[in-house]
């Protein structure tokens, strides 16, 4: 196996029941790779994750973390995991829910000691390490179960949806701790249906569609593969009808959003200056005018949507 | 075949696992209502205003506390776990679920051992003599174990509901008291009571613990030493081979 593979999968899937909930799946993440696993709900982002970190079997193919077999103890020993929905031990404080962890990866007292020490400083728990996780806020928590991840410092991290529902402070936070664990040389694999974040953090993502990817590449290059999804972002000083703003040429799709319109073209220049004319000419006066490059959203929208209706 | 490293990592990370469950489950309420108060109200209605010696009794009342205390903790950890939404994590981390599953085992069969001393003292402050200590003591060890081993059977469904599992567990031990020799000794039954008899673990107990008490059992003790070694190796072997099976179906 290459050195500079930190994930190899080869054809995995999982069925339940006559369900095939992940369908032969094959991609590769480099060591030191920052890589994203999108799709939206019930697409096979969890299963997949849980394969690769041993909690379920797959039924078909095979997946390796650097030279290990997924699901080995080898394989879990050079692993942290965030899983979704996880909880750390209510009934226990946090510093003991960290050297219980440390406990289970083998780490030796004193490490623990000093691993546990800085990390619940890096992340802000510090002052609260000795009390119960039952009093612990949301954020705290998913603090928390970010640190018993790394408290083996592991050389690859799996995160399931780690912002998901969090404050803004805690979200950031995370994010920039995920950024310096991966400048730092880690690999992260993360799965998320957050398209913001996934466009801030990621080398390279894939995005998973009714147990099938339908698309890896790098963020950036997704966003420009998709023609036609440019689109301007326009507001008026007067009430407009959709209808009228369909009918200008080049036009593929209105959406309103709050008091602008959104404009999807396949053609942005030619659409500036058909709104200019329609302004100026009697219409209501434009107040403010942009033009925007497809997101790593639309990519998303429109990769599995062409996919839904193929099926 | 796992080398010995491997052996001695994984019974380490067991007693990590014991001991966190020790920290966290011995106060709940399943525990101290299934495990503590219930077989010593269940004895006291069996045996006031019978008048009964120390000697018959205090066999008969250790076995039912050893075996309502070690089948306490471990059949709800796993339930209560998945339930509490902490088994996944565990499950990701570097430990066999056999080790898991021992780690419960060994925390079930401490509090089993720990509230057993209490029957034990007061039949000492009653006068009784235990005439073969050493006896005694291995049978206490590994009657613990044999049921601690029994209470991770009763949660291999794959359900995560520690209530259900407690009604599971409910369903086979109330019968298996009343046919294991605690209120009438297993001389005194008919053969059909005896045949049902043997196939209760408890039986075998109850008997090593009137040998070693009373100084006469109606099976040779060591045949008892070694009936309660076999119900712990058949209860080791299918829990982790069942909870291999099932266990991935709770998250």
């Amino acid at each position: 196996m290459n050195n500079d593979v930190a994930i190899q999968v080869a054809n995995l899937s999982k069925y339940y029941g006559q369900l095939l909930a992940v369908d032969h799946i094959s991609f590769t993440v480099r060591r030191g790779e920052f890589f994203g696993f999108l799709g939206p709900n019930g697409a096979g982002k969890t299963t997949t994750l849980r394969m690769l970190t041993g909690v379920i079997r797959a039924d078909e193919g095979s997946a390796s973390i650097l030279e290990y077999k997924a699901g080995s103890l080898k394989a879990k020993q050079v692993t942290g995991v965030v899983p979704e929905m996880a909880n750390a031990y209510a009934d226990l404080s946090g510093w003991d829910n960290l050297m219980l962890m440390a406990g289970l990866y083998g780490i030796l007292a004193g490490v623990a000691r000093e691993r546990g020490t800085s990390l619940m400083r890096e992340t802000g728990l510090y002052p609260r390490k000795d009390s119960l996780v039952k009093t612990y806020s949301k954020g705290m928590k998913q603090r928390l179960i970010l640190c018993l991840a790394l408290v083996s410092d592991p050389e690859v991290l799996f995160l399931d949806e780690p912002t998901s529902g969090l404050d803004v402070q805690s979200a950031r936070l995370i994010k920039d701790m995920l950024q310096r664990l991966n400048a730092n040389g880690k690999t992260i694999f993360l799965t998320t249906h957050d398209m913001e974040e996934a466009n801030q953090l990621c080398d390279r993502v894939a995005i998973i569609n009714e147990g099938k990817i339908v698309a890896i590449d790098a963020p950036e290059k997704l966003r420009m593969a998709v023609s036609g999804m440019h689109s301007i972002e326009v507001s008026f000083d007067n009430v407009v009808s959709p209808e009228v703003l369909a009918n200008f040429s080049g036009v593929n799709t209105v959406k309103k959003l709050g008091d602008k319109w959104r404009l999807y073209t396949g053609n942005p220049g030619e659409l500036v200056v058909s709104l200019i004319n329609y302004s100026s000419s009697n219409g209501p006066k434009i107040i403010s005018l942009n033009t925007l490059s497809p997101s790593l959203e639309d990519a998303f929208m429109a990769l599995t949507e062409k996919k839904g209706k193929d099926a | 075949m796992p080398d010995i490293a491997t052996v001695l990592q994984q019974a380490r990370r067991s007693l990590a696992i014991a001991r966190k469950d020790i920290r966290i489950y011995y106060s709940k309420g399943p525990v101290i209502i299934f495990g503590v108060l219930f077989p010593v109200f269940l004895f006291l209605s069996f045996t006031i205003g019978r008048h009964l010696s120390a000697d018959f009794m205090i066999p008969g009342l250790l076995g039912m506390i050893l075996f309502f205390t070690a089948t306490s903790v471990s059949p709800i950890v796993i339930p209560w776990e998945a339930q509490a939404r902490t088994l996944e994590r565990l499950m990701s981390c570097p430990v066999k679920i056999e080790t898991i599953i021992v780690g419960d085992i060994l925390a079930s069969f401490a509090f089993g051992l720990a509230i057993s001393l209490v029957p034990i003292l007061i039949g000492l402050f009653l006068g009784i003599t235990i005439l073969s200590p050493f006896v005694f003591a291995l049978a206490v060890i590994l009657a613990a174990l044999c049921f601690a081993c029994l209470g991770t059977v009763f949660s291999i469904p794959p359900t995560n509901m520690p209530s259900t599992v407690n009604m599971i567990a409910a369903v086979v031990k109330f019968p298996v008291v009343f046919i294991s020799g605690i209120f009438i000794p297993l001389d005194e039954l008919p053969a059909w009571g005896q045949a049902i008899a043997y196939i209760s673990p408890l039986t075998y107990f109850t008997d090593i613990a009137r040998y070693s008490i009373q100084g006469q059992g109606h099976l040779p003790a060591a045949l008892d030493l070694l009936v309660l070694l076999a119900f712990t190796a058949i209860f080791l072997v299918v829990a982790t081979k069942l909870h291999q099976r099932t266990m991935p179906k709770r998250i």
